[in-house]
């Protein structure tokens, strides 16, 4: 037995040796094209005060020919004219509650992340929780009724006498 | 029996709702300005560069604008239907140029056929934003008072202008 668990244990450290190599690799293969096909960075607009709160902004909006990802983090054409757009509207003294309505006028609420509390929009904000509740409630239901199957019940005087007369009554007949 | 009922009747609400979501579409963002009037715009021509058309300038009729560019792939699948659409005269069509160079927009008309009445030049795509464009080719109908009534996004199809577009231009050409 002895020997076999050392054996088992002298495959399992070659397999882990083996493995971190596989680990290493990959994470080489990940990050070198990483590094080297890096772009240049893209020159910031003049302003950095215009740039901070046009990121700030864009954080939060859909950019919409990509797949889930911000204006801010899309090099899409669609995100850098929205970014353009947003820029200038700074530059024009607008709040951002004026810049954002002026999106969601022409692109709906699809392109906010937060989207607004709306009959339309119930069931996407708290879907979640009530999903949560029901989930939780059967389970904490689900339990409460197993505890009680599981339960020793103490047997009563009557009853521990009851099984003391069956057992005494199959005592002689040599089961 | 109810044991087993619970959860299959769970999975087959999930399953519903997973169906439906496949046949949805994310690309399409229903515009919220349908309904609404349309952006006004002051654009120049495509061909006379120093003529100015004004979005009033339609008011009265009904009319289509064809959002469209020489490098949007999808535009080519679409234009033979819009030449032939504008030959058929049911509607005057009119063309946003959009973000495009001037000379390999004017080449792409010659090449596969100008179906506009008038091409007008967004060349930084200020009013494609204004418009809500955020995928070429896109086609708006406007009616008589200047409201955009619906939006096609990505290329009219055959299917397309036989259910939706056509029926919706001769109802809104009857109306005052």
């Amino acid at each position: 037995m002895f020997k076999i668990y050392n054996q088992y244990d002298l495959v399992a450290s070659r397999q882990l040796k083996r493995i971190k190599t596989v680990v290493i690799f990959l994470f080489l293969i990940f990050i070198i094209p990483s590094v080297a096909w890096s772009k240049e960075a893209i020159p910031v607009a003049e302003d950095p005060e215009v740039e901070k709160r046009m990121l700030a902004l864009t954080m939060d909006l859909r950019c919409l020919v990509c797949q889930n990802e911000s204006i801010a983090d899309s090099r899409a054409e669609f995100s850098n004219d929205i970014r353009r757009e947003i820029r200038e509207q700074i530059k024009a003294n607008k709040n951002d509650q004026e810049i954002i309505q002026f999106l969601v006028d022409r692109y709906g609420d699809f392109v906010l992340y937060n989207p607004p509390i709306k009959p339309t929009t119930i069931l996407l904000w708290f879907g979640p929780v009530a999903l949560f509740i029901v989930g939780f409630g059967s389970l904490i239901i689900y339990l409460r009724r197993r505890r009680r199957q599981i339960e020793d019940v103490p047997l009563s005087e009557a009853q521990l006498k009851k099984a003391e007369a069956l057992l005494n009554e199959n005592k002689g007949k040599n089961l | 029996m109810m044991r087993y009922l619970i959860p299959l009747f769970a999975f087959m609400v999930l399953a519903a709702f997973l169906l439906v979501g496949l046949t949805l579409n994310p690309r399409q963002v229903p515009s919220p300005l349908i309904d609404k009037p349309a952006p006004v715009f002051q654009l120049n021509h495509l061909h006379e560069p120093d003529k100015i058309m004004a979005s009033g300038d339609n008011l009265g009729k009904v009319w289509l604008l064809n959002v469209w560019a020489s490098w949007c792939v999808a535009c080519r699948d679409e234009h033979p239907l819009l030449v032939q659409l504008a030959n058929s005269g049911i509607v005057p069509i009119y063309g946003l140029n959009y973000k495009d160079e001037r000379t390999t927009a004017m080449q792409w008309l010659k090449r596969y056929g100008d179906p506009y009445t008038i091409s007008i030049v967004d060349s930084d795509g200020k009013v494609g934003i204004n418009y809500g464009v955020y995928g070429v080719p896109e086609t708006y109908i406007i009616d008589k008072k200047g409201i955009i009534r619906h939006k096609q996004i990505g290329p009219v199809t055959v299917d397309s202008l036989q259910k939706t577009i056509i029926p919706l231009i001769i109802e809104l050409q009857k109306q005052a």
